[in-house]
């Protein structure tokens, strides 16, 4: 007979998608990301898994595959090739990164150096991609993959857009003529629908959410300023810097990714950071650890001359 | 769509002819893809036993024969097996009412039924709450084709002297649970390949499987329409 796992497994393959006629065939489902789906896929012409990214609705995605073809950066997950289903669906190959996304690699014991080391690394590559005049919109632990070498490769560049200059709102990486802000999914797995808006709440700044028309690289400041607060672990000066990066006004955030991640590493060189007015103790604290070795010399130096000064009288 | 087996000819169709004996090798092969889903179902949803349930699985495919069950149903109304389901459910009530037993072909063998084998896989699925029982009915339809698909794979691959492939198929693609089933390394020792030999085995052998499962199915719907709808419905 066969059994209840195999009859859900042989279905689950009935509704994969057909993908004769290409070098690929679909081993397994890797995840659902903005606009598609992604499977963990063999190249049978280089005899290589690689992660296939798969448009839900055709035709009119090329230009995702197209913008991070453009982004050669180590942190951007590089594209290998693109092209059309039997059925009209779009889709693109890209490098399969093994490893942890960030959400499940920072529930493994690890300290907020380590931790603000890999988004430092986020940081960028986003950075390197709004150069580029590109926004992702969609910045998340979740789209941020820490490889098996510690590579760090921020993904699902789904609901990216063009910023149509460094200043002035967004185009939107789709050929629909519309910004894909007001057309496109409300999560990363939830339901589509033309009048909903993109992104995952949590991590979406306000004029993102509103569907506003000025959206520009703030909306990802915001993001990372969210994806700050869940690194901070009580740290008080971090904390203060992921919610200067969440402020509502986009002019009162970090006007750039590099001016966050400039304060982050201040604070991982001991230095006082740009968003956190702190307390004269902390202060004192910070400066002596800081510079213990010099402290300890001169109190060494001075604890010195007073027992001297003390023998000498006696 | 370009995976239609157009070769092969719909059972359901073929026992609409007039040809007696085109019509029985029709009928024998409809019985043979939903007797084990019938036995299933009358044994669960009408609480019969073993027993009972072997006779009135064989007198509803006498019945059926003799009165040409099939021949009436109309692929625009329906799905074929909705209709068999259905007439099964009148043919048990009536039976049961009229308490005949030489009716429900008592004694008469039609179909090869192996009660053995159905009361063991039933025993298997004994956890399994049923809350609907069309949708029960379907599954069984569903593992039967799965099943009938396979069967031509194994077949396909030993006339090809290619049985490591159906093997490998049968070992991951039809293992129980996920925790059980052997990763491609494993597999690749078990039958001296290499791990890409695996991967590339396991390709051809989905592929040649989904072209079976798609060929069963065209058998067991009557019309091309039919067909496009119930494949559309697999593949989802």
């Amino acid at each position: 007979m066969i059994p209840e796992p195999a009859i859900d497994r042989l279905s689950a393959m009935f509704r994969s998608p057909d993908v004769t006629g290409t070098r690929y065939e679909l081993v397994s489902i890797l995840g659902r990301g903005g606009m598609g789906v992604v499977y963990l896929a063999r190249d049978t012409a280089l005899d290589r898994e690689v992660a296939l990214k798969i448009f839900d609705r055709a035709p009119g995605d090329a230009n995702e595959a197209r913008l991070i073809a453009r982004l050669e950066h180590p942190g951007i997950v590089p594209v290998h090739d693109f092209g059309e289903l039997p059925d009209g669906r779009q889709f693109y190959a890209m490098k399969l990164v093994r490893g942890d996304r960030l959400d499940r690699w920072m529930g493994a014991g690890r300290d907020i150096s380590e931790r603000l080391g890999v988004f430092l690394r986020v940081c960028d590559a986003v950075a390197f991609a709004h150069a580029h005049g590109v926004v992702h919109r969609d910045l998340k632990p979740a789209n941020v993959m820490v490889g098996e070498f510690g590579e760090v490769l921020v993904l699902d560049w789904g609901i990216a857009a063009e910023l149509t200059n460094a200043d002035s709102g967004l185009r939107p990486s789709t050929s629909s003529g519309r910004p894909e802000a007001l057309e496109g999914r409300t999560s990363d797995s939830g339901s589509r629908g033309r009048d909903s808006i993109v992104g995952t709440p949590e991590y979406m700044a306000p004029e993102q959410a509103r569907g506003d028309a000025g959206v520009d690289h703030r909306a990802d400041v915001f993001a990372l300023g969210a994806m700050l607060a869940g690194i901070a672990a009580g740290s008080a000066p971090v904390v203060a810097i992921a919610r200067k990066a969440q402020s509502p006004d986009p002019a009162s955030r970090y006007q750039s990714v590099a001016a966050l991640a400039a304060d982050v590493n201040r604070y991982l060189a001991g230095r006082a950071v740009e968003a956190h007015r702190e307390p004269l103790v902390d202060r004192l604290v910070r400066i002596g650890r800081r510079h213990r070795l010099p402290i300890l010399l001169v109190l060494t130096y001075m604890a010195a001359r007073v027992l001297l000064l003390y023998f000498f009288r006696v | 769509m370009s995976e239609f087996p157009a070769t092969r000819h719909s059972i359901v169709a073929a026992i609409r002819s007039p040809q007696p004996d085109v019509r029985r090798t029709a009928f024998d092969a409809l019985a043979t893809a939903y007797w084990k889903p019938v036995f299933k179902y009358v044994r669960l949803k009408w609480h019969a036993s073993p027993d009972d349930a072997a006779d009135l699985t064989q007198g509803f495919f006498l019945r059926a024969f003799e009165k040409d069950f099939f021949a009436g149903f109309d692929p625009a109304r329906a799905r074929f097996r909705t209709y068999l389901r259905t007439c099964l459910d009148g043919y048990v009530s009536n039976t049961r009412k009229a308490d005949a037993r030489l009716k429900r072909g008592g004694g008469v063998t039609l179909v090869p039924i192996d009660v053995d084998e159905a009361e063991r896989e039933l025993q298997l699925q004994a956890g399994n709450a049923i809350d609907d029982f069309d949708a029960y009915f379907h599954r069984e339809w569903l593992r039967g084709l799965f099943a009938a698909a396979a069967a031509r794979l194994k077949d396909a691959c030993a006339a090809r002297g290619r049985l490591e492939r159906f093997t490998a198929f049968e070992q991951y693609d039809l293992a129980g649970d996920d925790a059980g089933r052997p990763t491609y390394a494993e597999l690749a020792r078990r039958l001296g390949l290499s791990t890409i030999d695996v991967t590339n085995e396991l390709a051809a052998a989905r592929r040649e499987f989904r072209r079976f499962v798609l060929e069963a199915l065209r058998e067991q719907c009557a019309t091309d329409e039919e067909f496009e709808a119930e494949s559309r419905a697999l593949t989802g």
